[in-house]
C-alpha cells in the first residue's frame, strides 16, 4: 500500500492504495465514486473512461497512482447538476436504455466537443466507436452529440 | 371485469396487512378486497394503494413494480398510472418497489410486463382517481359523475369549484375503495393525454450525472467485495484449493471453498476469495491454484462433427402433414439449404454481481440486479434453507438484461458467501467470469428443402433441426414448436429433430428461439421466392394470406406491418445501384407484429447497413421514446450478434472478453426508422418482437446487394464483413 494524492473533479483526495490497483477501483472501493463502471477491465469497451487533463483515458488499466498531479474528471464532476449541454441533450434525445454505458460516453462526448464544436457523424464515429453501448444506443449518441454542439455554442439557447 | 389477482388470493385471506414499502415505512392496516388496494393517511402522506402516494404538498409519487434493465419500464409503467391518475407528469416521482409479492409478477422477461401489468396499473391510477373525485364531491355536495378530474385538479363543471388533489386526501381516505369492475378505465389511443407521447427516462438526470443507481453501486458501511472462482469446464468441483496461502495475501479477509449444487443454474462449486477492495480479491485470486474435477470435455468441433452425421439420418418427426415426399416429387422445383447459427452470449455491459448481508436474527437482504428476483429468492431459500420471508431483495438497475438475469446464479453466491462471512459483501463477477459462465443461446442447424409449383407456391416442406439437448430433449432455448411456420400454410410439411447432447449451459435469450431460428426460416423464403420468380413482400403476404396457430395469427396486422416497413423503404419502388441491396423480413413473436426492412451498401465482400425501416404493431405504444429505443436497440443487437460466436474447447468456452467477442460499435450502426401502427389492440411488449425479424432483413439486403447468401453465422463464417 502506499499513500497517493489524486484530483478528482476539482478536489485533492489523499488515499492509500495497492500500488498496482488501477484508477478505476480507487475510484469505486476507495473513494465510493461508483459512477465510473467496470467493463471489460482490459481496456476494449470504454465503459471506465474519465478525462485526465480533458482527454479520455480507460481508469481500468492503468494504476491510480500514475495520475498524480493530473486533473481527473469524473462523470461525477462534469456538472454535478447535470446542466453540461451534452447532459442536458442526452436527457432530451432520451439516449439511455440500461444507462449503464453512458458514464463514458458521455464524457467521451465532452472531450470530443472540447475538441471539435461542430462534429460531423465521421468525426463522431472516430471519436466514439471506443466506447461500446450493448443495447444500442448509438444513433441516439449522433442525435445527443450534434444537439449538445448546439447548446455548447448558444449556452442559453434551448430546442 | 375478472378478479385480477388470483394470485395474491392468500394475502386475501389474511385480514391484517403488514407491509413494507419501498421507503422502508411499516404501514399496519386494515385489509380490503383488492390486496393492492390500501387508502390510508400515514402523516402527510396518502398511500390509495400500493402504487400511488400523495403528499400533502402536491407531491406524487408512483412505484414502478418491476426491475428496470434498459426496456424503459420504470418510465413507461408510471406513465399508465399517472395517465389513469389524471396528474401532470412533471410532478412525479417514481420509486422503485421492492420485491414484493402483493405486486404479483415482478418478472422482466418474455416481454409480458406491459400485457400483464396493464391492467393492474390502470386499477391503481384510476382507482385512486375515483377517491379523489369522491371526496371532492363529498366536500361539495354533488355527484362524483358531474364532476371530472385533470392534472391534479378535481373540477366541478356545474358550480365552476375546483380543488387540488393535495387538499383532498384526508377525505380521499375514508372513502370506500372502488369495486374494481366499477372503474371505466382507459384502454385506447384516443383517450390518452400522456401515453404515446415521448418522455425521457426517470432515472437519466442519476445516469448523466453518474449517481448510485445499479446493483454494483451499493455501498454498506463495513462491506467487503468478493469473487469466485468456478471450473471453467462447466460443471466442474473443487477436488482441493490453496485457499490457507490466498487468505495471507494483502487486503484478503476470507478465502473459502463452496462445495456448491448439482444444479446447473443453482449455486456453483467454486473458491470464494472476499478483501477489503475488490482488486484486492481479484488479485489474491490470480494466485489461487485449485484442482478441479471435471467429467466432460465437449467442444464445437466434435458438436459439428456429430451434427454432419445426424443430418444424414431420419431424426425424430414431430409433425407431417400431407405426403412431403409425393409432393416433393410433382413439384416444378425443389429448393435445399442447410443453416447454422453459433452459441452467443448475452454479454450485459454490467458484469453480474449482487449484495447481499446476513443479519444475526437470520434475515438475509439482497441488493440485485435480477430479471426474476423471485426465482432467486425461492433459489436461495432451497439453496441456504433460510425460509423465503426472511429474505428481502431489493431491485437495483440493471445494466442490461437480454434473458441473462432470468438466472441467478449470482443471486445465490452472493448470499452463501455473506452467510459464511457474517459481513455486508458484494460479489462482482468479473467480464471473463461473465463470458465464460453464461446461459448461452444454443447453436443449431436448420436443413429445409421446399418444393414450389409453377405459379411459384410453396407445396412441400421439409426440415431437420438439429439442436442440443440433454437426455434427448432439447435444453431450454433449443425447442421449436411443432406449429412454429409454416406449419400450417404448406399443404405438405414434416418437421424433423435431432439432437446433440451437451452439458453447456443454455437459457432464453432475447425473444429466445425467435431470435435465431427466424433468420434461417426467413432467409430461405427469400431463396424459395427468388427461385420461383416471386417478389419477397409478395411472396410473405400470399404466404400468410391464410391464418395458422393458435390463437391464430391476425392477418391484417402482420399485412400492415409488412405493408409499412415497404412503402417507407420504397420497397419495389426506388431504383438502387449494382452495390446496393434491401431485403426485408416478418415475425411474429411475444405479441408483436414486426416487419424491416433493410438496405445495405457493398464494396465486395465489405458492407455497410446504411438504414432499417421499421414496421410494428404491439398496439397503443406507452412511451414514444422507449418504444422506438427497443426498436433500435433490437435492430443493432441483431446487427452485432450475426458477427458473433461462443465456441467450445475441452468443456469451457473459447471466448472471454470483448477483444474476441467485439459487440458493434458506433461507426458499424445503421440509421433506424420506425413506424408504429397504433392499433387499438392491447397493448403487448416491446423487448423481443423487434429482433428476430432484423437478422434475416440484413442478411436478405446482403445477398440482393453481393450475392451471397449468408446461410452460416456469424457473416464472416459466410465470407461478408460489415
Amino acid at each position: 500500500m502506499s499513500a497517493i494524492t489524486l484530483t478528482i473533479n476539482g478536489q485533492d483526495h489523499t488515499i492509500d492504495v495497492p500500488q498496482d490497483m488501477p484508477l478505476l477501483w480507487a475510484l469505486r472501493d476507495i473513494l465510493d465514486l461508483t459512477g465510473t463502471k467496470y467493463g471489460c477491465g482490459i481496456g476494449t469497451c470504454g465503459t471506465c473512461t474519465v478525462l485526465v487533463d480533458g482527454s479520455p483515458v480507460r481508469s481500468c488499466v492503468r494504476a491510480a497512482a500514475r495520475f498524480e498531479g493530473r486533473e481527473i474528471t469524473t462523470i461525477e464532476g462534469l456538472d454535478p447538476s447535470g446542466n453540461h449541454p451534452v447532459q442536458r441533450a442526452w436527457d432530451e434525445v432520451d439516449v439511455p436504455q440500461c444507462g449503464y454505458c453512458q458514464g463514458g460516453q458521455i464524457l467521451t462526448a465532452s472531450a470530443l466537443l472540447d475538441e471539435n464544436p461542430y462534429p460531423t457523424d465521421a468525426d463522431i464515429d472516430a471519436a466514439m466507436s471506443g466506447v461500446l453501448c450493448r443495447c444500442g444506443t448509438y444513433h441516439r449518441i449522433r442525435k445527443a452529440i450534434k444537439r449538445a454542439a448546439e447548446y455548447a455554442a448558444d449556452p442559453g439557447g434551448d430546442t | 371485469m375478472k378478479d385480477l389477482h388470483v394470485q395474491d388470493s392468500l394475502n386475501r385471506r389474511s385480514f391484517l396487512k403488514i407491509s413494507m414499502l419501498a421507503t422502508g415505512a411499516l404501514l399496519v392496516g386494515v385489509g380490503c378486497k383488492d390486496p393492492q388496494q390500501v387508502n390510508e393517511l400515514e402523516s402527510d402522506t396518502w398511500i390509495p394503494n400500493l402504487y400511488v402516494r400523495i403528499d400533502t404538498d402536491g407531491t406524487v409519487t408512483i412505484v414502478s413494480k418491476n426491475p428496470e434493465a434498459g426496456q424503459g419500464v420504470k418510465t413507461a409503467f408510471p406513465m399508465v398510472v399517472a395517465e389513469c391518475l389524471e396528474v401532470d407528469w412533471k410532478t412525479v416521482k417514481v420509486e422503485q418497489a421492492p420485491l414484493d409479492d402483493r405486486y404479483g409478477r415482478q418478472v422482466i422477461g418474455g416481454s409480458r410486463g406491459t400485457p400483464d401489468g396493464w391492467d393492474d396499473l390502470r386499477i391503481a391510477g384510476t382507482a385512486a382517481r375515483y377517491l379523489l373525485v369522491a371526496a371532492a364531491a363529498q366536500n361539495w355536495n354533488v355527484s362524483p359523475s358531474e364532476c371530472e378530474a385533470r392534472e391534479g385538479t378535481v373540477i366541478h363543471a356545474g358550480s365552476g369549484k375546483a380543488a387540488r388533489y393535495e387538499s383532498l386526501l384526508a377525505v380521499a381516505a375514508t372513502m370506500p375503495v372502488p369495486d374494481v369492475a366499477d372503474l371505466k378505465l382507459k384502454s385506447r389511443p384516443s383517450e390518452f393525454k400522456l401515453l404515446g407521447t415521448f418522455v425521457p427516462g426517470v432515472d437519466n438526470r442519476k445516469i448523466t450525472t453518474g449517481q448510485p443507481l445499479f446493483g454494483c453501486d451499493v455501498r454498506l458501511d463495513g462491506m467487503l467485495y468478493a469473487v469466485f472462482e468456478k471450473c471453467p469446464t462447466f460443471g466442474g468441483k473443487v477436488r482441493a484449493a490453496n485457499v490457507e496461502e490466498v487468505r495471507n495475501l494483502p487486503g484478503v479477509t476470507h478465502a473459502f471453498v463452496v462445495e456448491g449444487t448439482d444444479s446447473q443454474s443453482g449455486l456453483a462449486p467454486g473458491v470464494a476469495v472476499v478483501a477489503e477492495t475488490w482488486w484486492q480479491a481479484q488479485s489474491a485470486r490470480e494466485k489461487l491454484r485449485v484442482e478441479w474435477d471435471t467429467h466432460h470435455s465437449d467442444s464445437s468441433v466434435a458438436y459439428e462433427q456429430e451434427a454432419e452425421a445426424l443430418a444424414a439420418e431420419a431424426g425424430e418427426t414431430l409433425r407431417a402433414d400431407g405426403d412431403v415426399e409425393a409432393a416433393f416429387d410433382t413439384s416444378d422445383k425443389v429448393i435445399e439449404a442447410s443453416y447454422y447459427y453459433p452459441f452467443v452470449s448475452h454479454a450485459n455491459l454490467e458484469p453480474q454481481n449482487c449484495t447481499a448481508v446476513y443479519h444475526e436474527s437470520g434475515r438475509l437482504e439482497l441488493w440485485a440486479p435480477s430479471q426474476n428476483p423471485k426465482g432467486g429468492r425461492q433459489l436461495i431459500a432451497d439453496t441456504l434453507g433460510i425460509s423465503e420471508k426472511n429474505i428481502h431483495v431489493n431491485l437495483e438497475r440493471i445494466g442490461g438484461g437480454f434473458g441473462r438475469r432470468l438466472r441467478n446464479d449470482f443471486m445465490v453466491e452472493a448470499a452463501w458467501i455473506a452467510r459464511e462471512i457474517r459481513r455486508p459483501v458484494q460479489l462482482q463477477w468479473t467480464r471473463e467470469d461473465d463470458m465464460r459462465h453464461d446461459f448461452y443461446r444454443p447453436a443449431a442447424w436448420h436443413h429445409f428443402k421446399a418444393g414450389i409449383d409453377n405459379a411459384g407456391k410453396m407445396v412441400a416442406f421439409d426440415h431437420h433441426f438439429v439442436t442440443f439437448g440433454s437426455g434427448g430433449e432439447p435444453v431450454s432455448g433449443a425447442d421449436l414448436s411443432p406449429g412454429h411456420y409454416p406449419a400450417g400454410l404448406v399443404p405438405n410439411f414434416r418437421l424433423r429433430q435431432s439432437v446433440i447432447e451437451t452439458h453447456v449451459p443454455t437459457g432464453p435469450w432475447r425473444s429466445p428461439g425467435h431470435s435465431a431460428y427466424c433468420w434461417a426460416y426467413q432467409s430461405f423464403f427469400d431463396e424459395v421466392a427468388i427461385a420461383g420468380g416471386r417478389d419477397q413482400l409478395e411472396f410473405r403476404l400470399d404466404l400468410l394470406s391464410k391464418s395458422y396457430g393458435d390463437p391464430p395469427l391476425d392477418l391484417k396486422r402482420t399485412g400492415d406491418a409488412l405493408r409499412i416497413a415497404a412503402e417507407k423503404a420504397g420497397w419495389g419502388s426506388r431504383k438502387l445501384d449494382a452495390n446496393r441491396g434491401m431485403g426485408l423480413a416478418f415475425h411474429y413473436d411475444h405479441g408483436g407484429f414486426v416487419s424491416h426492412v433493410a438496405e445495405v451498401v457493398a464494396d465486395g465482400a465489405n458492407v455497410k447497413v446504411e438504414k432499417v425501416w421499421s414496421g410494428i404493431d404491439v398496439g397503443p405504444v406507452l412511451n414514444l421514446s422507449g418504444a422506438r429505443n427497443q426498436v433500435e436497440g433490437a435492430v443493432i443487437d441483431a446487427l452485432s450478434t450475426a458477427q458473433l460466436e461462443i465456441t467450445f474447447a475441452d468443456g469451457a468456452a473459447e471466448q472471454s472478453n470483448f477483444h474476441d467477442y467485439g459487440l458493434l460499435r458506433i461507426s458499424q450502426a445503421p440509421d433506424i426508422e420506425c413506424h408504429f401502427i397504433q392499433s387499438d389492440n392491447s397493448p403487448s411488449g416491446l423487448g423481443e418482437p423487434p429482433f428476430a425479424a432484423a437478422t434475416p432483413a440484413i442478411a436478405n439486403a446482403i445477398f440482393a446487394a453481393t450475392g451471397t447468401r449468408i446461410r452460416t453465422l456469424p457473416f464472416r463464417r459466410s465470407g461478408i464483413y460489415v
